[in-house]
């Protein structure tokens, strides 16, 4: 099940490859890779049912021994964080292939590329074994490194130089600390690694060296520079997949490695991530406010809106938990649905600069609707997925540290504030100018896409029980594992 | 002690008598490229007389002058199997050259026997024979166009260092016999466990890590490579960059692992500070470079200190990861210079990395094989470079060499920005208004999608390689 996860995208997205060499094979090319990542989100549908959200620990595994020399097993297996993520990123990657239909640059090769990460990342999530578990995780790097380098806009190339360095300067260190786990433990099994004794002078050192690779990927300041570039020069696909998609990993690593191999260092470290949440969380949304360029602003909401992940992750508490879960998926919807978005305006005037635009509900009434949604949702308005997750962990926050919690509240004005005063700037107001005045309302296809993603914002945000109830258990026993600890 | 066993030294004896009959052949009128086919069905006759012969357990022959084992035939087959490669790819351009010739195609295989017997050396002579028999060999390969200034500097540079780094060796050799009063190394491992004059014995050590260093290319005696690999023709860079990595490994493995055993605390500092000082070396530089040719070349210093990572260790689990680098980078080697050597025309050299630029456009194919091998030279999952990597990271964290480890993961880094760079001239930038157009014929085509194939499929499968080297060691 969980190897057709994997699989089906990748062989599906190299058929595409294959298909779409010459001109004659493009529109064949491009309805496989929409029927690939249709069929991929069918699958992880059908995972959905057949997991047993009651129960602790890995369902639907598989252990294959692939490497004996080095013990390496093709190992698979997940749990209901791991399932939820899964399926938001077919979701998402069906959306993205919808997005991405009318790109004029080689479109073949483009949809293709969101396939093979979808088959990365869906390896990420549910690899058992930490070497598989890499190898995934560097994978992923491959697609998206292309897709901004080929595809990005004017300085591309150092956005995409600067995304691959960052990211693979951190995963380096994970792997040292896998290696060096290997020659303690004697294997690469992930939860052997959650069970066994680690000692205590041991435990920092790998807390460190995973935060390294995670704190880059989230991004967590101070190391989040990478992530405006990279989004302001990704086309839209690249900015949905890295916002909704790639963040997630590192906030999935946190949960899956960091808090249950090494609870201690977690518990004595939180402090620290705990600082640098709040400061993402409040600094950063500031810095979104002073933004003139759409996507750098919705950049750096990420950044602020991933700071409630962290801050959630830390606080170590059931509720805590759940909501950082909570708020990953949500905000894969919402980043996503921004994005798309700004991408939407930027097909038409070629230009990300809110100055440029003006009174546009004038002229695309149904999209200013749309929009309005995904913003009042990105500022965490109650009845959209972006408050229950902020909710949660504001919660958590405030049970834990009155402080925390009334610093992490800021977040919902800031966030209002920048959310909204773009809106207002780019959307209301007296049409500016001609090139606005021209402007074509959103066309079937967008508009599909666009009515997806709203109906994902809303469900989740007056009915989070399906996806609470399949994460709870997993969560009680993250949680009950960094309560235990280890010496 | 074992009698005169033919028998044992089957391959190298037909690759040496191949090789004289390559030389009488030349003097006719046979083509040069019916010469090459001939070169690669010796190698492959070899290889198949090597494979035929597999030995189950560790022997001797020649009184004890050679070593038959599991190790010596992997090895050998390494070796037999990069040459074939590194001829395969340099047809066309040894043709446009003038250079395709039996005298040149002789030459490789001799290289290729002293290769062989390097790998199968039980004792210090032997070992010495085959080191001069290659290195000879390769001197004049180089500097077979004797109208081509740059090739001409190339040899004699290689020459003379090459004869210096032959120096050191043998001197160190002098010393650990002085020392130990042997020559076979399963000898000198047991004498030198217990010898009184350690001095002595340390300071043969000490020439002797460093005339395998200078063989290896590891810093700081690297002078020679990137001079070497820059001026030498194309094809005869890749052949250096192939094989005889393989085959310095296999001397740096006989003199250390071997009869240098018991010193195992003594060079395995030593190798470490190597090892860092080619990492940063290499990776550093590299990135300076304007020619691809001169880019790999240091891609290759910094490759021997990944390398040397995995004998540092000084376990029997570091030596096969060692080994296991050893084969990946000749693998990755020979089809970067074979990229190179393909794209290659008859009046302009494909070396500059201005010339990749665009090559997505230009040529679909060749980029997407130099993608693949630029990506596993950096050490990204699921390509052989990498398992490569995390064979010799694990061995050193094994050994307790974490930060070796850590400080080989960050240098690797530094790599992965010049190899993209490669990847960003194919893919990012469109090609200059001038370029021409470059084609792969037919055969090379097939030759470099078999090249990444491999690479791809050790990536996703390289535990049946890996296992191999392992059982070599025991």
């Amino acid at each position: 099940m969980l190897s057709l996860l994997i699989w089906t995208p990748i062989f599906g997205g190299l058929a595409t490859l294959l298909l779409a060499r010459d001109e004659s094979g493009l529109a064949a090319a491009k309805f496989l890779a929409l029927l690939t990542a249709l069929l991929t989100f069918c699958i992880s549908v059908l995972a959905l049912l057949l997991f047993n959200p009651n129960l602790a620990g890995m369902q639907l595994t598989v252990d294959i021994p692939w490497i004996t020399a080095l013990g390496i097993d093709y190992a698979l297996g997940v749990d209901g964080i791991a399932l939820a993520l899964i399926v938001l990123n077919c979701a998402v990657t069906a959306l993205t292939v919808l997005a991405g239909w009318n790109v004029k640059r080689q479109p073949g090769s483009y949809l293709a590329a969101f396939l093979l990460m979808c088959g990365f990342v869906n390896g990420v999530f549910s690899a058992t074994d930490a070497a598989l578990f890499y190898v995934f995780w560097e994978a992923t790097l491959i697609p998206l490194f292309l897709v901004i380098g080929v595809w990005g806009g004017e300085r591309r190339v150092y956005a995409a130089i600067k995304f691959f360095l960052y990211t693979f300067c951190g995963s380096i260190l994970m792997l040292v600390a896998f290696i060096w786990l290997y020659d303690y433990l004697g294997s690469f099994d992930i939860l052997l690694m959650h069970r066994s004794y680690i000692p205590a002078e041991a435990q920092p050192w790998i807390f460190f060296a995973f935060l390294a690779a995670f704190a880059v990927k989230i991004p967590m300041v101070p190391v989040h520079t990478w992530l405006p570039d990279a989004h302001v020069e990704a086309p839209t696909g690249g900015s949905i997949i890295l916002a909704a998609i790639m963040l997630k990993l590192g906030g999935y690593g946190l949960l899956r490695l960091s808090l249950p191999i090494v609870p201690d260092a977690s518990v004595e470290y939180a402090w620290l991530l705990v600082a640098l949440s709040l400061v993402a969380i409040i600094y950063i949304g500031l810095v979104a406010l002073a933004q003139t360029d759409m996507k750098k602003l919705v950049a750096y909401s990420s950044v602020a809106h991933m700071g409630f992940v962290t801050l959630g992750t830390f606080i170590f508490s059931e509720l805590g938990l759940t909501g950082a879960v909570y708020q990953m998926i949500s905000h894969g919807f919402i980043s996503g649905a921004m994005f798309f978005c700004i991408g939407v305006l930027y097909d038409r005037m070629h230009t990300r600069n809110i100055g440029d635009y003006g009174g546009v509900a004038n002229t695309m009434p149904r999209y200013a609707t749309l929009l309005l949604l995904f913003a009042m949702a990105n500022a965490g308005l109650p009845g959209t997925s972006g408050f229950v997750g902020e909710f949660m962990v504001v919660l958590a926050a405030v049970k834990a540290n009155l402080w925390w919690g009334i610093l992490a509240a800021t977040a919902l004005i800031t966030g209002a504030a920048y959310s909204l005063w773009m809106y207002k700037r780019a959307i209301f107001g007296a049409v500016a100018n001609d090139r606005v005045r021209a402007l074509k309302d959103v066309d079937g296809r967008e508009l599909t896409v666009l009515a997806a993603f709203a109906a994902l914002v809303l469900l989740f945000g007056v009915w989070p029980l399906p996806i609470t109830n399949l994460i709870d258990v997993s969560v009680a026993e993250i949680a009950a594992q960094v309560a235990r600890g280890k010496l | 002690m074992a009698e005169l066993n033919l028998g044992a030294a089957a391959p190298e004896l037909f690759l040496f008598l191949g090789g004289c009959a390559l030389l009488l052949l030349a003097t006719t009128r046979l083509s040069g490229r019916l010469l090459l086919h001939g070169a690669n069905l010796i190698l492959a006759g070899a290889a198949l007389l090597l494979w035929l012969a597999w030995p189950a357990e560790i022997g001797a022959a020649f009184s004890g002058l050679y070593e038959v084992s599991a190790l010596t035939a992997m090895l050998q087959m390494g070796i037999l199997l990069a040459t074939i490669g590194a001829l395969s790819y340099s047809g066309d351009y040894l043709a446009q050259r003038g250079m395709l010739t039996g005298e040149y195609l002789a030459l490789g295989l001799f290289a290729a026997t002293g290769m062989l017997l390097l790998a199968a050396a039980r004792h210090l002579l032997a070992l010495y024979l085959g080191l001069e028999l290659m290195s000879l060999s390769l001197y004049a390969m180089i500097a077979l166009r004797r109208d081509d200034v740059r090739a001409i500097e190339a040899a004699l540079k290689y020459f003379v260092l090459g004869a210096i780094a032959s120096g050191l060796l043998l001197y160190g050799i002098s010393l650990v016999y002085a020392a130990t009063l042997q020559l076979e190394l399963p000898a000198v491992a047991a004498a030198a466990a217990d010898a009184e004059a350690r001095g002595v014995l340390l300071a043969g050590l000490a020439f002797i890590v460093a005339g395998a260093a200078f063989k290896l290319g590891a810093a700081p005696f690297h002078m020679w490579l990137p001079d070497v690999y820059d001026g030498a023709p194309t094809a005869a860079t890749m052949f250096i960059g192939g094989a005889p990595k393989i085959a310095a490994y296999a001397l740096a493995i006989r003199l250390l692992a071997g009869g240098l055993e018991p010193l195992v605390e003594e060079w395995s500092g030593l190798l470490a500070s190597l090892a860092v000082a080619s990492l940063g070396v290499g990776n550093v530089i590299a990135i300076a470079q304007t020619s691809v040719k001169r880019m790999l070349a240091y891609s290759a210093i910094s490759h021997m200190g990944f390398l040397l990572t995995g004998i540092v260790a000084g376990s029997e689990e570091g030596y096969a990861a060692a080994m296991f680098y050893a084969f990946v980078y000749a693998l990755m080697s020979i089809g970067g210079f074979g990229m190179l050597a393909l794209l290659s025309r008859a009046d302009a050299e494909f070396e500059m990395l201005a010339d990749v630029k665009g090559l997505a456009k230009r040529n679909p194919a060749a980029a997407a094989l130099t993608l693949i091998l630029m990506l596993s030279m950096a050490g990204i999952p699921p390509l052989a470079g990498f398992y490569a990597k995390l064979a010799v990271w694990s061995a050193a964290v094994g050994a307790g060499w974490t930060w070796l480890a850590v400080v080989a993961g960050l240098f690797s880094v530094v790599g992965a920005f010049y190899y993209l760079r490669v990847v960003k001239l194919m893919y990012f930038d469109a090609p200059d208004g001038d370029a021409p157009a470059v084609a792969l014929r037919g055969p090379y085509l097939l030759l470099a999608a078999a090249n990444g194939l491999l690479i791809i499929l050790l990536g996703l499968f390289p535990g049946g390689l890996l296992r191999a080297c392992q059982l070599a060691f025991g």
